[in-house]
């Protein structure tokens, strides 16, 4: 049976922690002697979400995990913001990394924030585990002009493979067996894009990556992160 | 270290004297009055390491460590403060208080009025949270404090929290709000007026004045904090704690104490009586029921938060039904409404209102976590 961290929403992050692992060593050792770099410097993901923030903005991050993201961002964009997490241990995590966050459910909105008081906001690798994709992303642009989202792209090719040999796929960004993943609305690019249309959400920017390379040729069959940055349909 | 660390835990209540006239919230003016604190910790050189510790409504100023001629006596919130503590006293100044109106050593209505050399008594005007604010920073002048690092407490002593916050910007860097509400509901100003309904109607009451006819209203006071404990617990402690235990195991068909909750209810309020004035707890209930920031802004409290520039920690307790998590959130939103520091956590806990004094690990290491990135 699923033990209580991953059936929470806090914790819906191990992917966060793959591209870290998957850094060049060289690199990560030449830096080392350079500078002092905390390991979330190497996260090529929160550089991709980093890079559609503006600096000095007011940022929103739904499921925050232990803060790290609001870390970067507040280190490398300055920026101001508040985390929404549900976990205990995450929550005490972000009390430990400094970070504002609010102990909360997503899935019952965001009624604690006003609407259009934020810059952005973020859900990072957690769209795939709500109950209410629609709820939720009409809530993020009400409390915000702006919404970035990343997701695990079920079309990427290694996952589709092994669907095709008869199996739910198990990979670096869906790390969990069939019985016990929390994540309950995978999707593809093709998929997003098309939830979005449907639903009147005009999509600002797209950016696909796998690991820290950034995937332009056939993204739907070779990118394992998506990241969207988008707004309603004007 | 093993005596170092008794050493460092015996305090010792100390007492300050203002005699600059305060002009309480209700018109009334105090020529003169006393406040009994105690201090844990060292203030250091730049007067930065100070917190306020500011208690609810039957605690005091003995916030933690013990006294050489009682060590048992230990401070109420003891699990909380001390040497390597979640409020580390290495780390801290800390100063508990006890409040204006109060009966442990601060001047109150037990006090003897210079101007009749009587008893205050019924005489002792009513106080609010804003009237506290007002002393305590009097005392922080008298301590040399300047501002303190920061300002917490749970439940009244949350809204005194808040309300530093609120009226002292300048004054206060942080506010840890605990168990507490921006005002109280009906229900509980309605379990606050039975309590002081029970006071007022007993016979020895005398209008407040029971001090020169040498009695105390014992059973109202009794009936008072039975009722306030029930309301401080929740339905599951009270179930799993006592449940329908019997003291003798069978029914007696009378009225005397038979199930162990009427039992526990009863020492409770027997306890209390001997520790508490009846007509403090009539003020503390007061400022309680008075408590309401947002009245000044017609009912606005975003509004009333504007001048606000502390950052927050707000906590709460799932099973706390008399200041329900759903209070903080209200807090919080008037917080996020003004863009202000604020870190909120709705711990789970089975100990309803009085969670807030347990000694639970994660409350504890949520309040660290927070103390530890303040810098002094």
């Amino acid at each position: 049976m699923a033990s209580s961290d991953t059936i929470t929403l806090g914790v819906l992050h191990p992917v966060r922690l793959i591209p870290a692992a998957n850094v060049n060593l060289t690199i990560m050792t030449a830096t080392a002697t350079t500078a002092p770099t905390s390991p979330i410097a190497s996260r090529p993901d929160f550089a991709a979400i980093a890079a559609w923030v503006q600096s000095g903005s007011k940022v929103l991050d739904l499921g925050c995990g232990d803060g790290s993201l609001l870390c970067y961002l507040r280190d490398t964009r300055n920026v101001r913001g508040y985390g929404v997490e549900i976990d205990d241990a995450n929550v005490l995590a972000c009390l430990n990394n400094g970070v504002n966050v609010i102990q909360g459910d997503l899935e019952s909105g965001l009624s604690s924030f006003e609407s259009g008081s934020f810059d952005y906001v973020i859900l990072s690798q957690t769209l795939q585990a709500m109950k209410h994709t629609e709820g939720i992303v009409r809530e993020m642009l009400r409390v915000s002009r702006e919404g970035i989202v990343s997701f695990p792209n079920f079309g990427y090719w290694k996952n589709r493979l092994q669907v095709v040999f008869g199996h739910m796929p198990v990979s670096e960004t869906l790390p969990y067996q069939w019985f016990d993943t929390p994540n309950i609305h995978l999707c593809t690019l093709g998929d997003f894009e098309a939830f979005c249309h449907q639903h009147g959400v005009h999509i600002l920017e797209r950016r696909v990556m796998n690991g820290d390379h950034q995937i332009t040729l056939a993204p739907n069959l070779l990118g394992m992160l998506a990241f969207y940055r988008f707004e309603w349909l004007k | 270290m093993m005596q170092d660390s008794i050493l460092a835990n015996i305090v010792t209540p100390q007492c300050a004297r203002f005699d600059t006239p305060l002009h309480l919230k209700s018109g009334a003016v105090l020529d003169s009055y006393e406040l009994v604190y105690e201090t844990y910790g060292e203030l250091n050189a730049a007067r930065s390491n100070a917190v306020l510790v500011c208690h609810a409504l039957s605690g005091n100023h003995h916030v933690a460590g013990s006294y050489a001629d009682n060590p048992k006596n230990l401070g109420w919130w003891d699990n909380m403060i001390g040497p390597g503590k979640p409020i580390d006293t290495h780390k801290f100044f800390v100063v508990g208080v006890n409040n204006l109106g109060g009966c442990h050593g601060s001047t109150g209505p037990a006090s003897i009025n210079a101007k009749t050399g009587k008893h205050y008594g019924a005489d002792f005007p009513v106080v609010t949270v804003e009237d506290w604010v007002e002393t305590q920073v009097r005392l922080a002048d008298y301590l040399g404090i300047n501002h303190f690092a920061a300002v917490m407490g749970g439940s009244l002593g949350g809204m005194q929290a808040m309300r530093w916050a609120l009226d002292f910007p300048e004054r206060v860097r942080h506010a840890l709000v605990i168990a507490a509400a921006a005002k109280l509901t009906a229900q509980n100003i309605a379990f606050n007026d039975v309590a002081r309904q029970a006071i007022i109607t007993d016979q020895d009451f005398h209008g407040g004045d029971y001090y020169s006819h040498g009695v105390v209203p014992r059973r109202g006071l009794r009936l008072a904090r039975m009722l306030g404990h029930i309301t401080y617990l929740s339905d599951d402690s009270m179930a799993a704690k006592f449940g329908r235990e019997l003291r003798n195991g069978t029914y007696a068909f009378g009225f005397d104490v038979e199930f162990e909750i009427e039992s526990y209810l009863r020492y409770q309020g027997d306890k209390f009586v001997d520790q508490f004035d009846a007509n403090s707890y009539l003020l503390m209930t007061k400022a309680l029921d008075y408590f309401d920031p947002a009245h000044e802004h017609n009912g606005d409290l975003s509004a009333a938060f504007r001048a606000v520039t502390a950052n927050f920690l707000v906590l709460s307790f799932t099973s706390d039904w008399r200041f329900s998590p759903e209070r903080s959130r209200t807090i919080i939103k008037a917080l996020l409404d003004n863009e202000l520091n604020v870190s909120y956590a709705e711990i789970t806990s089975s100990h309803g209102h009085d969670s807030f004094l347990m000694e639970d690990r994660h409350y504890h290491q949520l309040v660290r976590a927070y103390m530890d990135n303040i810098v002094t």
